[in-house]
């Protein structure tokens, strides 16, 4: 492998791994969401064939 | 008084989960290394067209997706038709969403009968069942057994095959029934780490493997990884057309983009629930398989074994043929050949879920059915087509043709219809402001532009070509085009030396049947909604 590739090859399975591992982190560290700003009310079973 | 909870996401990570393995398939570990290796349109231009690509037509499409796919949620819907039907607010709305319906289930028609492969050579491979000696063309005969290609309906006749098939088949519909977090969440929670942890088994195992036949020191893994990344004619590569379309349309088939897909997962969360991060999250995950697993396993396995001549033969072939015998090579090679074939079907079936909640979502919503009415017709339909592929199997002759008109065709054709229709039906404005509710990142603004404008253009521009190359032939040159019908299209018409196809015209008018099938089911759902 020439040093050009061996570049290549790092850059780009090092940036795909860094890019998950920060959403990862961004994602598990998240404050979760009000559940009562977007709750979804239960629907009557009689109402299905309204929603 | 009995109550029912709408169905949806259990967490968020369920949800990145479900959508990074709905993307997460074969062509992340087979496809990908191929193009990149490839001598013609690979090495460095080709990575570097794949990463633009990413930035301006696959990530900004995946955010549109999740986008609509909220909003539509918010609206009460959960399928493409219905949820196009609430963002077009016309009568012809509704059936832009047709192709969000027959895309997955089409797809799924042959896509579960090679997920049945990946199982039966897993099975096979633990084994022992495939270590065949040293001669390639065993390993391309047991192929060909195994999935009928040497005529229409062999694989009836074979017991293991068919068995595998029917088990794959119903398994899918049993996870399907119990719901979305109970059963597509529950197994991609599990499914995908664990596909993780094979591959990087599997790579550490391809990382040590040195040169394995010392009489040939040319044959060693570092090779391998030249051979693959070693980055060429630069300049020469980005001015070739061939390598951005190939390198649009890997980008496009492997994020699941314009599938119906993604739209119909988002559709499940709830008005604050972030989509930004998830999307980008989904498509990390999805590029970390490819570029990072996928990249560094397959071809520098086979290059060590095989050399360059083993990496040339397209999906099927490195998969079911080379990778068999680079497995039967090597110290506990049975072991790990089971593991690779675990992981492609761990892959495969949480793809092939994704494939069947688009429908089962819109029998549910468009016809008033419950989960298991809804189970069994799409049973019923997918049983009808699956039956098609797997009994015309000679040549693969069935599945070849669904796949390039709904897998390949179908694909780009929808998502092109979706980024115009976020931007000149929904509003990108609009758009913009409805992807930042909730999110837990801001999009750089500078996409808003990209949005507006590059990802049409670039998309719509990659479509014709596409077209034009596998439609039309043309030989992708400017200067000197010329046009020669290809094969999909020579087998309905025929020509000179290709006769046409019976296998292909009779699959391509089942494809019609079915479109119009769902084009009637959706008229139907239409006046139910506008009754709402």
């Amino acid at each position: 492998m020439t040093t050009a590739g061996l570049l290549f090859m790092l850059i780009s399975v090092g940036a795909v791994t860094s890019l998950l591992t920060w959403c990862l982190v961004k994602v598990l560290s998240a404050k979760k969401p009000p559940e009562h700003l977007a709750h979804v009310e239960p629907v009557e079973a009689k109402d299905l064939d309204r929603r | 008084m009995t109550t029912k909870q709408p169905d949806g996401w259990s967490s968020k990570l369920g949800v990145i989960m479900a959508v990074a393995g709905s993307a997460v398939g074969l062509g992340n570990f087979l496809r990908f290394p191929g193009l990149v290796a490839d001598k013609e349109t690979g090495g460095g231009a080709f990575l570097i067209a794949y990463f633009i690509s990413l930035l301006i037509v696959g990530l900004p499409i995946c955010w549109v997706e999740w986008t609509l796919g909220r909003f539509g949620g918010t609206q009460g819907f959960n399928s493409s038709p219905g949820i196009f039907h609430a963002i077009v607010r016309k009568p012809w709305g509704k059936y832009v969403g047709l192709l969000g319906f027959i895309i997955p289930v089409g797809v799924y028609f042959y896509y579960v009968v090679i997920e049945s492969w990946c199982l039966g050579y897993a099975w096979n491979s633990f084994g022992g069942g495939l270590d065949l000696g040293k001669d390639p063309a065993a390993y391309a005969a047991a192929f060909a057994g195994f999935t009928g290609q040497q005529a229409d309906g062999a694989i009836l006749a074979l017991g293991k095959p068919f068995c595998f098939f029917l088990g794959v088949f119903i398994l899918n519909f049993i996870i399907i029934y119990r719901g979305i977090s109970q059963g597509i969440e529950f197994v991609c929670k599990w499914g995908m780490p664990v596909l993780i942890v094979i591959a990087l088994v599997l790579l550490a195992r391809v990382m040590t493997l040195g040169t394995p036949d010392p009489a040939k020191p040319e044959l060693s893994v570092w090779n391998g990884l030249g051979y693959m990344w070693n980055p060429h004619d630069i300049g020469k590569g980005l001015s070739n057309p061939a390598v951005w379309l190939k390198a649009a349309a890997q980008v496009f088939f492997t994020l699941s983009v314009g599938f119906g897909v993604i739209i119909t997962y988002a559709s499940y969360l709830k008005k604050q629930d972030d989509v930004v991060l998830s999307g980008l999250t989904a498509t990390a995950a999805n590029e970390f398989c490819e570029v990072g697993l996928g990249g560094l396993i397959t071809v520098p396995a086979a290059f060590a074994f095989l050399g360059a001549s083993a990496v040339a033969g397209g999906t099927f072939a490195l998969g079911f043929n080379v990778l068999p015998q680079i497995f039967a090579g090597m110290p506990f090679g049975h072991l790990f050949g089971g593991l690779f074939f675990s992981l492609l079907f761990i892959a495969a079936v949480t793809s092939s879920l994704s494939m069947l909640q688009p429908g089962i979502a819109f029998l549910e919503e468009g016809l008033g059915l419950d989960r298991r009415g809804s189970v069994a017709l799409l049973g019923l339909i997918t049983a009808v087509g699956c039956t098609l592929v797997v009994y015309f199997s000679a040549d693969l002759k069935a599945l070849g043709t669904v796949d390039f008109w709904i897998g390949d065709i179908g694909i780009f054709l929808q998502g092109t219809l979706l980024i115009y229709i976020f931007n000149f039906a929904f509003g990108t404005e609009r758009g913009w402001e409805e992807a930042h509710q909730g999110s837990e990142l801001r999009i750089p603004k500078a996409y808003k532009f990209v949005l507006r404008w590059v990802s049409p253009a670039f998309l719509t521009a990659i479509f014709l070509m596409f077209v034009l190359k596998n439609v039309a032939g043309w030989n992708l040159s400017f200067a000197a085009p010329a046009f020669t019908p290809t094969d999909p299209i020579l087998d309905l018409i025929g020509g000179p030396g290709h006769p046409a196809s019976g296998v292909a015209r009779l699959t391509a008018f089942f494809l019609l049947l079915f479109a119009a099938f769902a084009a009637l089911l959706i008229h139907r759902a239409g006046k139910r909604w506008d009754a709402r």
